[in-house]
């Protein structure tokens, strides 16, 4: 008889290859989209006779030569004038950059904040139930005293038993949650365990020693030997440790809330500021508008991705990487698309900041609940499963944990990752409708 | 060799306003164009519908015998717009601003700064655009739709709120670009200014132009009477009309406020000649008729909603 079901030590060990040699998906998203030769040879290149003859070349040292005499030309000299040319994509690009990083607010709520939540949650639920669960044992208890030898010593390293003659003092301690649970003898063979349901993590794990401990027993008495034995797989094991849920959920929060008020916002603020109408009369393609707006949320998703998964590494959290982790790198792109449509909706409806604002609350609000992003959704009724089956982040969340935590490979994720880019593109199509390049 | 600018019976409602009622207009190329009117005449709405912007409820317009609407991006890199109200990032520096929009036209940076530096913003080159006093915004929006030296230019009050230098800088800069043969459409408040700068004006009123037509035959077709005024006490309003009765100067009223005696005359020769005979030319001032004579005649005094 072996208590394997709580060994945590075995549980962590071979847990993730720490690989510091796997790849590191740093800025790829950015060269592989469309690039700034595509962007502009659609209408830069066109022109009236002259300047169409340049066509649309790729800056060159040679190019700077040419042009620098024609400063001052007369009417219809080429007009590409000046050493350096700019790229509009990558000037777009730039100017995006720029325009989230010097709003404060910006960087306070798409950076600062999320990180604040989950250094507080990963503190308040640190102790959920890595560590010892502290148990009252009241009188004898046949079960808990059979155990001797390396038996008893497993057994001491998930739980810390205490002896206890004085029940109602136990039981005290137990409502104050000094102690999470008491066990003591019942008439005849019961054993009567009894915990505070006000932390579920710590309770269920000391239920669920309790029922394999009692397993154990009963096994024992029939005299034969065990037919089938419970090993409990690491994934489980190490999903009760609350950081491995609380960085995909929190990070598919904090995810989603960025990208879907910040491209919300940023559509009501360029059209009624004219500067959408502005952009419109320049010779550059929507798309690279829409690129380069993409290009800049990507950046910030996968900053936050970045700080979240290294803050919950520190040892002080001590999350713990499985295989294929850097399978969050897609998906998240994928995700963000998606979180992005749902704040081109709420932008191309919403006139005013402050509706803008409203609209987006409106989605983002239940999603963010009804996701996992905070607690599990394992307890909640059929329908509101089904609701949160309609939302991006419910998958991202799902997605995030199983490539995270879960060991999940390439396969758990591609589905998710087409069903979010489909989701984008029937939100964009919805989008369309009511979006207007002009206030009025 | 097709117009700048050809439209024909352009017209666009908001709601109850006819903002835009049946306007044609034909803009040579090279030419310097003005559209004068008082407030909610409709210049904004008209010019924006040749800029592509707004699509007209009905009529045709060719710019370069191509249509700006539904966006035309052919025509957009010979464009250069500036709107009524300025249209920035607010978090970009003015420098940031003005590289962005050079990047759009794949203009180089030496060309943008000397933009910059050619409506003076080069000292404010790191001031972000939010920052800017209005006139210095309307110079960066003007900096912006010049960048790349466009074939025509359409301003919409370019010189509103632009203290007397720059206003007399952004002249000297928007005949530099006319002499090198571009054409630009300017709206204006300012009437001596399209006076001076303007080779061609429309009046508009309620939506429709009531004249167009080189600002010195508008003023001489008005056919008003030309003001003479002198120092008032040197020859009293009485003996002047006596004297000016006697050498048959025609119709003409006198006028002394008691700061200046003024005659107003079809003929000042006979005018200038008696008051000279009496020594009384001190102060002289001779005023014709100018553009805002023709403009307040063709849309009257009152108020404009
Ligand atoms: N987007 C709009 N929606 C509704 N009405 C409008 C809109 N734009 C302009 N108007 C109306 O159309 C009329 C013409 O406006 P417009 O802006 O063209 O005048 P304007 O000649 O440019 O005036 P200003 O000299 O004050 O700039 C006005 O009565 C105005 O109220
Ligand atoms: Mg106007």
């Amino acid at each position: 008889m072996s208590i394997e079901h709580t060994d945590q030590s075995t549980a962590t060990a071979g847990a993730s290859p720490q690989e510091d040699e796997s790849p590191r998906p740093g800025t790829a998203p950015q060269s592989g989209k469309p690039g700034p030769g595509k962007t502009e040879s659609g209408e830069a290149g066109s022109g009236k006779a002259e300047s169409g003859k340049t066509g649309p070349g790729k800056e060159g040292p040679g190019r700077a030569e040419t042009k620098a005499g024609s400063e001052k030309g007369g009417k219809g000299s080429d007009r590409r004038i000046g050493a350096e040319r700019l790229s509009a994509f990558r000037e777009l690009s730039r100017a995006m950059i720029l325009i989230s990083v010097r709003d404060k607010a910006t960087v306070f709520f798409l950076v600062v904040f999320p990180v604040m939540f989950l250094l507080l949650f990963g503190t308040l639920f640190k102790d959920g139930a890595t560590a010892h669960a502290k148990v009252a044992q009241v009188g004898a208890v046949q079960l808990l005293d059979s155990v001797h030898g390396a038996d008893r010593a497993q057994l001491d390293k998930v739980l810390s038993i205490t002896r206890t003659r004085d029940e109602a003092e136990a039981l005290r301690k137990v409502r104050k949650g000094d102690l999470d649970a008491l066990i003591e003898q019942g008439k005849g063979n019961t054993l009567v365990l009894r915990f505070s349901g006000s932390d579920q993590v710590k309770s269920a794990s000391v239920k669920g020693i309790f029922n394999s401990l009692l397993q154990q027993a009963n096994l024992a008495a029939t005299g034969k030997p065990a037919t089938y034995t419970l090993k409990s797989s690491r994934i489980e094991d190490q999903s009760l440790k609350p950081i491995q849920f609380l960085t995909p959920g929190l990070l598919g929060w904090a995810i989603a809330t960025g990208a879907v008020f910040s491209s919300s916002l940023t559509l009501v603020t360029m059209r009624r500021k004219r500067v959408l109408r502005r952009l419109r009369m320049a010779p550059i393609s929507a798309g690279s508008v829409v690129a380069s707006r993409i290009g800049v949320t990507m950046i910030i998703a996968l900053v936050q991705t970045v700080l979240f998964i290294s803050v919950a590494s520190t040892p002080y959290f001590g999350l713990e990487l499985t295989g294929n982790w850097w399978l969050i790198v897609p998906l998240v792109i994928c995700a963000t698309i998606a979180f992005m449509s749902i704040g081109l909706l709420t932008g191309s409806l919403a006139k005013t900041e402050e509706a803008a604002n409203g609209f987006s609350q409106l989605i983002v609000l239940p999603m963010s609940f009804l996701s996992g992003s905070f607690f599990s959704l394992d307890d909640a009724p059929g329908w509101l499963k089904a609701v949160s089956q309609a939302m991006p982040l419910r998958y991202l969340v799902t997605g995030s944990e199983s490539v995270l935590t879960r060991g999940g490979g390439i396969l758990d994720v591609l589905p998710t990752m087409g069903g979010m880019l489909l989701f984008a593109a029937v939100l964009a199509t919805i989008s369309w409708r009511f979006f207007s390049w002009d206030d009025a | 060799m097709t117009s700048a600018i050809a439209a024909d019976g352009v017209r666009k409602r908001y709601g109850d306003i006819q903002a835009v009622d049946g306007v044609s207009l034909t803009v040579e190329t090279g030419e310097f164009y003005g559209v004068l009117g008082p407030n909610g005449a409709g210049k904004t709405t008209t010019l924006e519908i040749l800029e592509g912007v707004r699509e007209p409820d009905e009529g045709s317009i060719e710019l370069f015998g191509l249509s700006p609407w539904p966006r035309n991006s052919k025509l957009l890199p010979r464009i250069g717009v500036q709107f009524q109200a300025s249209a920035f990032f607010d978090q970009l520096t003015t420098r940031e601003t003005i590289r962005l929009f050079a990047s759009f036209y794949r203009v180089g940076v030496r060309r943008a700064e000397a933009m910059l530096e050619r409506v003076g913003l080069t000292d404010l080159a790191g001031v972000h655009a939010d920052k800017l006093s209005g006139g210095q915004a309307q110079r960066l929006s003007i900096a912006c739709a010049l960048v790349h030296d466009p074939e025509l230019v359409f301003l919409d009050e370019p010189t509103a709120g632009l203290d007397p230098q720059a206003r007399r800088n952004l002249w000297d800069l928007l005949r530099d670009i006319n002499a090198e043969g571009r054409t630009v459409v300017l709206t204006t408040h300012y009437l001596d200014e399209a006076e001076i700068l303007c080779d061609r004006v429309s009046v508009m009123d309620h939506g429709k132009i009531l004249k167009t037509g080189a600002p010195a035959t508008l003023v001489r077709e008005l056919d008003d009477k030309v003001r003479v005024s002198v120092e008032s006490g040197l020859v009293t309003a009485p003996a002047m009309c006596e004297l000016l009765a006697e050498v048959g100067a025609g119709s003409v009223a006198v006028e002394d406020d008691g700061v200046s005696l003024t005659v107003a005359t079809n003929t000042p020769a006979p005018v200038l000649s008696v008051l000279a005979e009496q020594g009384a030319l001190r102060g002289l001032e001779v005023r014709g008729a100018t553009l805002e004579d023709v403009f307040l005649q063709l849309t009257g005094r009152e108020y404009r909603a």
